[in-house]
């Protein structure tokens, strides 16, 4: 007997298998796709892009050091420097291409996954670490960075993100044409969240104020131990047309096409056409975080598969098939990972603990006299013990 | 408009809505039913109309939507004041309300503010069905991050719904509902307010300290004028605020009483009463010539509304506990 779940056939639905076919691993005849898994450059009626070689090698590096980024931390947790780490393996693509689509006036929303498309907003990688070692929950400024805070319960983010699509709405900043002015938003979330009751009500909320957001989900085919079998019996992107707006499944491996997808989706929203759903068809290569043990519950044979769709190994074949590289290029970006592998274990190592005072410092904008009280009795206690080791 | 004049707890709301938003453009008000029809309890009557649908917004039947998409417009500098229809449809908002306005400010250390309101009508007696009479003001209290204030009449609830809205910090608000269309009072609009986050004595006394807040500030004082005939005086003191509490007026009476009963509608395990009675129990234990004592809700559900007025603290119980915290 199959292990997947049996559902209805006929009258009243499709079979799963049916759905995503004996094999859910090409994403189907609807993935659009700009670059192929062996490095072919193909072409697509809607969303096609002109990329200069100098876009081609940006691409590769920023994927590159996102990469260097994601296994630099996990070994940082392995070495007991991180908590914990939530490891982005395999979806570099679509974060760099999700990322690099933003205008400097976007707002992104992101999940604690969202390592690449941190990078590509300016902040520096030593920062993301904070929240694994516990040293904080975020130490960047968001309304600086455009970039909100890495939320951990799935989904809630998603709600922010069309909160301040409205904003941005009332502010007059959509549809303007002014290419400085328009903006928007774009929320990530993973496959497992859009069964999150916060995500679907942040589809309707945006649906029924036309906000201008982009819902950025990565189905990368896992949510911990749960496979996509479990949240859906359609692909994603086709619940969009439910709550009344596009929906496109992009090749989540290739960041040419993620790039083009969502660039579209990030205009047709600062133009004040409203949501666009993008479903980035990738797959999670390591761990859901280092706690996990995908080997407990995935195919090595499913694994090995997805390797041969690497995001980064195809546009290094492009790149290096079309002479849009030479060695140098190659030799300057691995001195550039390896300096940013050093600055990642030196700098976290340096992170300092927080001062146990300092836990009273934000509660609120305006403290109360019960925290001050809280804080003076606490700072006395401790005071009792100084000099008593000396 | 100026001037005196009479006017219930809903029109103070109204009011105070009403210059909030007149002062400062950044104010939006968010929630199910509250443009045309004006809020099931007519709160917001009329503001739509003259503010527009982009300040007064009409929202999908969600209540963590409409929390959740609060946090994201606050973010973005806006100041929302949400409505939650009735308390007991506050839980599926739960989370945005604990894990995320609560904590924003404390996750980015103090990087990013959540200036926003959440109104609760909050509280029993007016013969609904089960979901609309909740009090579940501790679970909020007992949240860091929130600030949670109970009116208790038309004049605060002018005052302080503008005061909370001005507030940088997230507050719960809770709003008696069996008083919204009750008394009325004459409001003075040139006048100072208290600030929003302390308690008053609403009533002096020399016998009992009787602590009340929102729906239950009515029947304690209806207990202190029935008691008053039996020649017992007994000082009333509306809490108003309950995160963070102003315990400053509640320790000076108790010092002079020495005996204190808190009543609120919420249940009595684990509530407002506890915390109040830990509290005085600490700084007054010297003073106290009995146990603080603690009227409220039963450890049960809600009950049907046919009984709802047994359930509820009233003034007999309140009587009721005076007596036996005289008799120590």
């Amino acid at each position: 007997m199959s292990d997947r779940p049996t559902v209805g056939t006929g009258t009243f639905g499709p079979d799963l298998v049916e759905v995503f076919g004996p094999s859910q691993q090409d994403g189907g005849p609807e993935l659009v796709q700009l670059l192929t898994p062996e490095g072919e450059r193909v072409h697509h009626p809607e969303f096609d892009h002109d990329f200069s070689a100098e876009e081609l090698r940006g691409f590769y590096r920023d994927m590159v050091l996102t990469r260097r980024i994601d296994t630099e931390a996990t070994a940082l947790q392995r070495h007991g420097e991180l908590g914990i780490w939530a490891q982005l393996l395999g979806q570099e693509a679509a974060q760099i291409g999700a990322g690099r689509a933003l205008r400097p006036q976007d707002y992104v929303f992101p999940t604690y996954r969202e390592h690449g498309v941190a990078y590509c907003r300016g902040i520096d990688p030593l920062n993301l670490l904070g929240l694994f070692r516990g040293v904080d929950q975020g130490s960047w400024d968001p309304a600086e960075k455009n970039f909100g805070l890495y939320t951990i319960v799935i989904g809630a983010q998603v709600l922010h993100g069309v909160g301040y699509a409205m904003g941005i709405q009332r502010d007059g900043a959509v549809g303007t044409g002014d290419p400085d002015r328009d903006a928007a938003v774009i929320a990530h979330f993973g496959d497992g969240a859009s069964s999150q009751g916060d995500v679907n009500e942040g589809f309707i909320f945006a649906a029924s104020y036309n906000a201008p957001v982009v819902f950025f989900c990565q189905n990368n085919q896992w949510a911990i131990s749960e496979p996509i079998e479990r949240q859906t019996r359609i692909p994603l992107y086709q619940r969009a047309l439910g709550f009344g707006f596009p929906g496109v499944r992009v090749d989540g491996n290739d960041v040419l096409a993620t790039y083009a997808v969502t660039k579209a989706a990030l205009q047709r929203a600062r133009d004040g056409q409203g949501p666009t759903l993008v479903e980035a068809y990738t797959y999670r290569m390591g761990a859901h975080t280092t706690t996990d043990d995908p080997t407990r519950y995935r195919l090595s044979d499913d694994v090995e598969h997805w390797k041969l769709k690497d995001p980064i190994e195809r546009l290094r074949v492009y790149l290096r098939r079309n002479g849009l590289v030479d060695q140098a290029f190659f030799d300057d970006l691995d001195q550039e990972a390896k300096d940013l592998g050093h600055h990642l274990r030196e700098g976290c190592k340096a992170l300092p603990d927080p001062q146990p005072l300092s836990v009273f410092d934000h509660v609120f904008t305006e403290t109360t006299d019960e925290l001050v009280a809280q804080r003076d009795g606490y700072e006395a206690y401790l005071a009792s013990f100084e000099g008593e080791h000396a | 408009m100026s001037g005196l004049q009479k006017i219930t707890l809903a029109k103070g709301l109204n009011m105070g809505l009403r210059k909030a938003m007149e002062d400062d453009p950044k104010v939006l008000i968010m929630g199910e039913d509250v443009g045309k029809l004006g809020g099931v309890f007519r709160i917001t009557d009329g503001l739509q109309k003259d503010f527009g649908e982009d300040r007064v917004i009409d929202s999908p039947l969600a209540e963590s939507g409409i929390v959740g998409t609060a946090v994201g417009m606050a973010l973005r500098g806006y100041r929302p004041v949400v409505e939650i229809q009735f308390d007991g449809f506050v839980y599926p908002a739960y989370d945005q309300i604990v894990c995320q306005v609560a904590k924003m400010t404390f996750r980015s250390q103090g990087k990013s503010k959540m200036p926003m309101v959440i109104r609760i009508p909050f509280g029993g007696g007016i013969g609904a069905v089960e979901h609309h009479s909740e009090s579940p003001e501790a679970q909020f209290a007992h949240t860091p991050g929130l600030k949670v204030v109970a009116c208790s009449n038309p004049v605060d609830g002018y005052w302080m719904i503008q005061q909370a809205i001005a507030h940088d910090d997230p507050v719960i608000f809770l709003e008696p509902k069996r008083q919204y269309h009750a008394d009325k009072l004459e409001l003075d609009e040139s006048a100072t307010p208290a600030p929003l986050f302390t308690s008053r004595v609403v009533r002096t006394g020399s016998d009992v300290t009787v602590l009340a807040y929102g729906p239950t500030v009515k029947t304690a004082l209806k207990a202190a004028e029935a008691a008053e005939s039996e020649g017992r005086s007994l000082e009333v003191i509306d809490l108003r605020t309950l995160s963070p509490l102003d315990m400053a007026p509640v320790f000076e009476s108790v010092r002079r009483t020495g005996r204190v009963v808190v009543t609120h509608e919420a249940h009595v395990n684990l509530g407002m009463g506890a915390e109040l009675s830990a509290r005085i129990t600490e700084e007054c234990f010297y003073s106290l010539e009995a146990p603080v004592l603690r009227v409220g809700g039963f450890d049960t559900p809600y009950p049907p509304s046919r009984i709802e007025e047994e359930w509820l603290p009233d003034l007999d119980r309140v009587m009721d506990a005076v007596d036996r915290s005289l008799d120590y």
